[in-house]
This record gives C-alpha cells, sequence and structure tokens, in this order.
C-alpha cells in the first residue's frame, strides 16, 4: 500500500467571533497559508479538493456549492464530506491510497458565531419521530450519558472537571486557543449544573475558525517537504443513531475506531507505541470516556490518571496538549481537524510554549456530538 | 503504477413515488436489502458503508447522514457521507470506488436515499436556500427559474426550436413504460409537451421530472472478492468529477464546461481515446430535458449543438446507434435526488450484464457512463462501467 504524508498546513483562528471576515475570507487564509506552507499552486498541482461542512451549520442548502472559489478550486474534482474533519482527512487519504492522485487537499472550518439558535440546530439532529417531540433540549443526551459513565466506572465528578481544569489551562499556553484560562478545581464544580451531573464549565464553547491540510504520497512527500507528518493509521466508525438501543457505557464508536486505526498502523499497545493523543473532549466526561476506549488506559483508570497528572504537558502520557475543544473553542465540523492539527504541530517540532518533548507519534480522535454515535481517529507519526 | 480493480456485484432500488408510509430510514434499508440479496451477501460481507442524501433541509434534519446510518447498514461500520448536491447519486459510487480501490477495504456498500415530500408544501421551498445570501437569495429565485436561463441560453446560441429539445421527454417517458419502478412513465407526443404549463418560459410542467421519494444501492467490491461473488462484475473503469465556480452568473451557460473536465478525467483514467465509439450506452443525468442534451455535449458523446439533431434521427432511441437514458431516466423514473444518481448506475450494471429485461439495449453493450449534475449548474460526475 502507498504512504501518505500531511505535507501543508494552514489555520485561521481560532476566535469566539469574527464579525470581522466571512466564512469565505476564513477559508482563503487557512488555505493560502496551507499551499505555502507545502510550496504547491492549488490550480496547478492539487489534484482533489475534500470539504468538510454541514448544510445547517452553515445556514446554507447544498454548501459545497460555495467551496471552490475561495480555495483556488474551480473546475477541478471537489467534493464535501458533511462529517467531521477527521473524515475528510480520511476521504483525502483514501484517494491518495487508490494510486489516481498524488496531492490532495482538505478543508474544514467553523463559522460558529454567525448561529444564533445553536441548541435549536442541534435539537434538528434528534430523531424527530420518538425523540424530538420529547421536546427536551438536546444536552439532556450528554447528562444522560455521564450519569452512566460515572455509575458503570466508579468516576467521580472531580475527576471530570480536572480535566477541564487541565484542557484549559493548555490553551493558557497556545496562542490560538479562545479559551485559555487557569480555573480552579472549584470554580468547575460550582458552575451551574446544566444537565444533571453535567456542569457549564465541563461543556466546551464553541469558536470560529478554518483549517486545511494538504496531503501527498510518500514519492511527493519527499520532494515537497523536509518534514513530512505520516498519516500511519485512520479508523472511523458509526455506532446508531437510536438513543434507545446505543450502548450508553462504553463508546463502540471509539473503541471500533480505534481498533481499526491500530490494525492500519500496525499497532499493538497504544500507550506504550504512541507519545500522546488530542481526544474529543467536547464535554470534559468524554475525555475520559474515549481514553478508556481507544485503549490508552484499563475502563475506570482514566479518572486517576488525569487526578495524578499522567495526561499533563510533563506527564507520561499528555492529552490534549493544544487545550482541546474545552481550550481551543469546540470548532463543530473542524473540531476533528483541530485535533489532527496539534498532533501535526507537536510533531513537527512547532508547538511553542507547550511543545512536548521527543514526540514522534500522536492520536488524534474525534467524535461528532450529540446525539450521535459517530467518530474517527488517526495516528500520526515523524 | 497498477491501481485496485474495482467492481460492482449488486444493485438494488426501490420504486420511485410519494413514499409517505416509510421513513428515510425504511427506503435506505428496504434498498440496501435489495442490493445485497441481487449478490447474495449479508452486512456481515461488508466492511465499509458510504451515503449519498441531498439537502438536510428537505427532512428538517441536521446531520442527515447520521440519521440515516443504520437503515443504511452501518451499524458499528465506517460510513462515510458525501455530498455535491444534485451530483450526489453518482458521486457516491465515485466514494464507493476510492473505499476499496484505496486498499483499506474489500468490500463498500453505497447506498443512496431521498425523501422530499416530507418538505412542505413544496420541496422547491428546500432550494430558497442554496442561494448566495447576500447577492441572490434577496432576489427569490428558484431552480425552475435559473434552469429557464441556462436552457434559454442554450436555445438561443444554437437556435434551438422547443420541439427539437421536447423529444428527449417523450423518448425518456416512453423507455420508462417498461421500468418497474418508475414513477411517470407516459407515452406522450411532443405535442404534449409544447402545450403543457409553461412554469418559467422556456421550462414548461412535462419538461420537468417529478420531485419523488426513493432509495437505491450498489455493491462494491474488489477483484478477488468480485470473483468469489459473481460471474458477471462489472468492472469500475474510470471516475471524474468536477466543481466550477460558485459565481454562475459569471459563466456561458450554453454550455457545461464543468461536466466535460469531469469526463475528461474519467476517460483518462479508462483509457478511452473516442468516447463517442467506445461507450455503448449512456445514462447523462437529464431533471430536464434540455440537460440530457446538454450533458451529451459536455461528455463529448458529440458535438456542441448537435445532441439534438441525434435525438431527432433515432440516435438515442433504446434502439440506436447510441441509447440514452434507456432506464426512462429522471424524466420517467423520478428524480428522488441522490437515489436518482444510483438508478442511473444500476441501469448501466444491469445493461452490461443483460439483464435489463424489456429495457435491454441490442447489440451486448460492452462499456457505459453515467453523470450526475448539481449544485449551481455547476457539478459534473461521471462513471465509466465496463465488462
Amino acid at each position: 500500500m502507498r504512504t501518505v504524508a500531511i505535507v501543508g498546513i494552514g489555520y485561521s483562528g481560532f476566535r469566539s467571533m469574527t464579525p470581522d471576515i466571512s466564512y469565505k475570507e476564513l477559508m482563503y487564509e487557512a488555505a493560502a497559508k496551507a499551499y505555502d506552507d507545502a510550496g504547491v499552486d492549488p490550480q496547478r498541482d492539487i489534484e482533489s479538493f475534500v470539504s468538510v461542512a454541514e448544510d445547517f451549520n452553515e445556514g446554507t442548502s447544498i454548501f459545497d456549492e460555495y467551496v471552490p472559489d475561495q480555495l483556488g478550486a474551480p473546475l477541478k474534482p471537489v467534493h464535501t464530506i458533511p462529517g467531521d474533519g477527521i473524515h475528510g482527512l480520511i476521504a483525502a487519504h483514501m484517494q491518495v491510497l487508490t494510486g489516481a492522485m498524488d496531492i490532495v487537499m482538505v478543508e474544514a472550518h467553523s463559522k460558529a458565531s454567525n448561529i444564533l439558535t445553536p441548541t435549536d440546530v442541534v435539537n434538528f439532529a434528534v430523531e424527530p419521530i420518538y425523540n424530538r417531540p420529547l421536546g427536551a433540549n438536546p444536552v439532556f443526551i450528554a447528562g444522560m450519558e455521564m450519569n452512566r459513565y460515572l455509575h458503570c466506572t466508579g468516576t467521580s465528578e472531580e475527576q471530570c472537571a480536572q480535566v477541564v481544569v487541565k484542557n484549559r489551562g493548555n490553551g493558557f499556553l497556545n496562542p490560538s486557543a479562545a479559551y485559555g484560562a487557569r480555573l480552579s478545581l472549584d470554580t468547575v464544580l460550582d458552575s451551574e449544573t446544566i444537565s444533571y451531573p453535567l456542569k457549564k464549565l465541563e461543556i466546551s464553547s464553541r469558536a470560529d475558525g478554518a483549517i486545511v491540510m494538504v496531503l501527498a504520497s510518500g514519492d511527493a512527500a519527499e520532494t515537497l517537504t523536509n518534514v513530512p507528518i505520516w498519516i500511519r493509521g485512520v479508523g472511523w466508525c458509526n455506532e446508531t443513531p437510536s438513543l434507545e438501543t446505543r450502548d450508553w457505557e462504553g463508546a463502540t464508536y471509539a473503541r471500533k475506531s480505534a481498533e481499526m486505526a491500530y490494525r492500519t498502523a500496525g499497532i499493538r499497545n497504544p500507550w506504550r507505541e504512541i507519545d500522546f493523543a488530542e481526544v474529543d473532549d467536547t464535554y470534559a466526561y468524554k475525555e475520559l470516556q474515549h481514553m478508556e476506549a481507544l485503549g490508552l488506559c484499563r475502563d475506570g483508570e482514566a479518572g486517576y490518571l488525569v487526578e495524578e497528572g499522567a495526561t499533563e504537558l510533563d506527564g507520561d502520557f499528555p492529552i490534549n496538549p493544544s487545550g482541546g475543544s474545552l481550550g481551543l473553542g469546540h470548532l463543530l465540523d473542524a473540531a476533528g481537524l483541530g485535533r489532527v492539527l496539534e498532533v501535526a504541530l507537536q510533531l513537527r517540532g512547532e508547538s511553542g510554549e507547550r511543545q512536548l518533548e521527543d514526540v514522534a507519534s500522536g492520536l488524534a480522535f474525534s467524535w461528532r456530538g450529540i446525539p450521535t454515535t459517530s467518530g474517527a481517529a488517526v495516528v500520526l507519526s515523524v | 503504477m497498477g491501481m485496485r480493480k474495482v467492481a460492482v456485484v449488486g444493485a438494488g432500488m426501490t420504486k420511485f413515488m410519494r413514499r409517505a408510509q416509510e421513513t428515510g430510514r425504511e427506503l435506505a434499508f428496504q434498498a440496501t436489502k435489495m442490493a445485497l440479496d441481487s449478490c447474495e451477501m449479508t452486512l456481515d460481507d461488508i466492511d465499509s458503508v458510504a451515503l449519498g442524501t441531498a439537502p438536510d433541509a428537505f427532512d428538517g434534519l441536521h446531520m442527515k447522514g447520521e440519521y440515516l446510518s443504520d437503515g443504511a447498514g452501518a451499524w458499528n461500520k465506517p460510513y462515510m457521507r458525501c455530498y455535491v448536491g444534485g451530483g450526489t447519486g453518482v458521486f457516491a459510487a465515485i466514494q464507493g470506488w476510492y473505499h476499496v480501490a484505496s486498499g483499506l477495504f474489500d468490500t463498500c456498500l453505497v447506498v443512496c436515499e431521498e425523501k422530499m415530500s416530507s418538505c412542505k408544501p413544496h420541496p422547491q421551498g428546500a432550494f430558497l436556500t442554496i442561494f448566495d445570501h447576500t447577492t441572490e437569495r434577496a432576489l427569490k429565485p428558484n431552480l425552475v427559474w435559473i434552469f429557464a436561463l441556462e436552457m434559454n441560453r442554450y436555445m438561443t446560441v444554437h437556435g434551438l426550436e422547443k420541439k427539437d429539445i421536447a423529444r428527449v421527454a417523450v423518448k425518456n417517458k416512453r423507455n420508462a413504460l417498461d421500468h418497474p419502478c418508475a414513477q411517470l412513465a407516459a407515452d406522450i407526443t411532443v405535442e404534449d409537451v409544447l402545450n403543457s404549463e409553461v412554469l418559467a418560459w422556456p421550462v414548461q410542467r412535462l419538461d420537468i421530472s417529478p420531485t419523488s421519494d426513493g432509495a437505491a444501492a450498489m455493491v462494491f467490491a474488489a477483484e478477488h472478492v468480485a470473483k468469489r461473488v459473481t460471474d458477471k462484475p462489472v468492472w469500475v473503469k474510470g471516475v471524474g468529477w468536477s466543481l466550477d465556480t460558485a459565481y454562475w452568473t459569471n459563466r456561458d451557460l450554453y454550455y457545461p464546461k464543468y461536466v466535460e473536465s469531469a469526463a475528461r478525467m474519467a476517460y483518462d483514467m479508462a483509457g478511452i481515446k473516442e468516447p463517442r465509439k467506445e461507450i455503448h450506452v449512456v445514462e447523462p443525468y437529464d431533471p430536464f430535458d434540455y440537460k440530457e442534451l446538454h450533458h451529451l455535449e459536455g461528455l463529448l458523446l458529440c458535438e456542441k449543438g448537435e445532441a439534438p439533431r441525434l435525438t431527432a434521427d433515432g440516435v438515442t432511441a433504446r434502439d440506436g446507434d447510441m441509447p440514452v437514458c434507456p432506464s426512462g431516466g429522471l424524466l420517467g423514473v423520478g428524480n428522488p435526488i441522490a437515489a436518482s444518481g444510483i438508478m442511473k448506475l444500476n441501469e448501466i450494471f444491469w445493461q452490461l450484464r443483460g439483464e435489463a429485461g424489456k429495457r435491454q439495449v441490442p447489440g451486448q453493450p460492452r462499456t457505459g457512463l453515467a453523470q450526475s449534475w448539481g449544485d449551481l449548474m455547476q457539478v459534473g460526475c461521471v462513471v465509466v462501467l465496463g465488462i
């Protein structure tokens, strides 16, 4: 099988609001930086373009219409993945693997600040016949799942809150993070309960931004860059949209995504063979639940690892050095590409004050948020 | 270097009609089951699932792909949705191809579903939100209105009359009489088309395909699996897609350059030098009758402006030299947007296997092409299949 590397990275953001620029300008800035980074011309060199977007988040139906111009892609192969940024990255990856393409790009963005009624948009994703008529705020799904997770694993509310302290603290060291902060555990625990036991500060806030990556086949990558970041393994999985029949305990989608990613990467013991991870933390408890499902520790162990500092920047296995969605801001459909961005920057040694020492491989994992059970994982290495 | 060979081994589709009784998930399930049954496979044999469905606004469902996933057989599987507006159907097949051609999977189930009837009072309303929010939406344009501009431009540049175009509707609706899934099969005349209600000149009611509900599915497999599953694999010979600028008002609409660009990509991959000679049966996208003509020209299957004459001469009839839309097309079978693209590929699959029944074109075709179109008159997707 061919090898594929990330050879260009560009991003714009991330800020809680960007009233001065449009989504097209966000995308343009990220794309221009990525093309410059890779030393490619989009019309001449890039053979296929993948953009990631959901219509309702954009406020435009058939949003893929508005993609090509600001990416330099008119009259080129362009398509949209209504999924997570990592799904888009994998779509680009697969196209290079076929052998039909050598250079493919992926773009994802968030203009969350344009959405006036975000809760209503999420509610439109709730099953329309049996669930939506109940009229509940959709965050109830996260509260229920957190309760179940705490009950089954014996994880404490304090351990979940510690994730917020860590990630927003990491965000403080990241100039691109919208929500970096030094918080105390009590501040998090004393914040308002939104859906018991989920607290307000345990829910990531949204941010605006755009991320573009240029992927190339092994041969092309060697000529384009001195620091190729290799895609070692990919995996993704969808469990079920049904609230009634899904697995509420173990994040099956994460477990299966990781199984496939490790299998394709040839990894047997992720804790030993991977140096750090960027893991979905849309809600604080999700970071812990995902760590366990991704096989980074045993069930019920993640809370203790966070408490002991094992996942801090100077810990044995740093998790979300970027600040995660809690610190960076949740980037809607671009959230997963935000995780990949930090893994790639860390592996390149370009993470500034939060740079980890001696890292050679990292894992990025994303989840599409409530009410879905859809996840995607990618393993990168230098 | 050699690319991995990918075959289509199974196909299925529901009847296209207003399906008030079924949810989108149930439609997806029906088509999925039919496709799997057609090649005696089960979900256990499926490694990955690719889904196509058009605007979420039809159903009022955010992340519609997530909602449809278990209906499409994606439970606990790698599952990804693709989207290029009206071109989604044929693109979903391209996505199925790259899933298998990448080497990550040996099989991929491709499912396309559309349920337009839940959009009240009419699905056309969902299209009001596809236009540029600053420059166009305030004018309240709809699709019939902008396609009328394109049709008018095509007629003006080539000096065509309505009757030159109406023949396509007559041919396709008549072909659909033999399709068991057809919604608007009819034996009509050119006069009927010319006398039908004017919607936005020059578009009249019988120039347009109906809105519809339905689903269609295909099974893609790597060579070693395909040879085990069937004696008659149909190979993916070439794929191509192209998206033009969103500023459609700045383009000359008389010719679809993006279709040509997609076709050239597919022909290159398939090693096709003379498409007119090497492609034996064609399913171009025909949501409007003039689009079939427009697309035949974009696909380089005839000269610019020549397609109406080929239609008048019977070249594109089912028993003609180059059969076009032997299925009955969108005009006859119906247009549940994404599903209609797979309907076209299924027709090519059945034609090449000699399984199209009363619709079978003569001469044992060996190579066929399906194409879809969408967005703001902007995207072309092409798949060439062969045996």
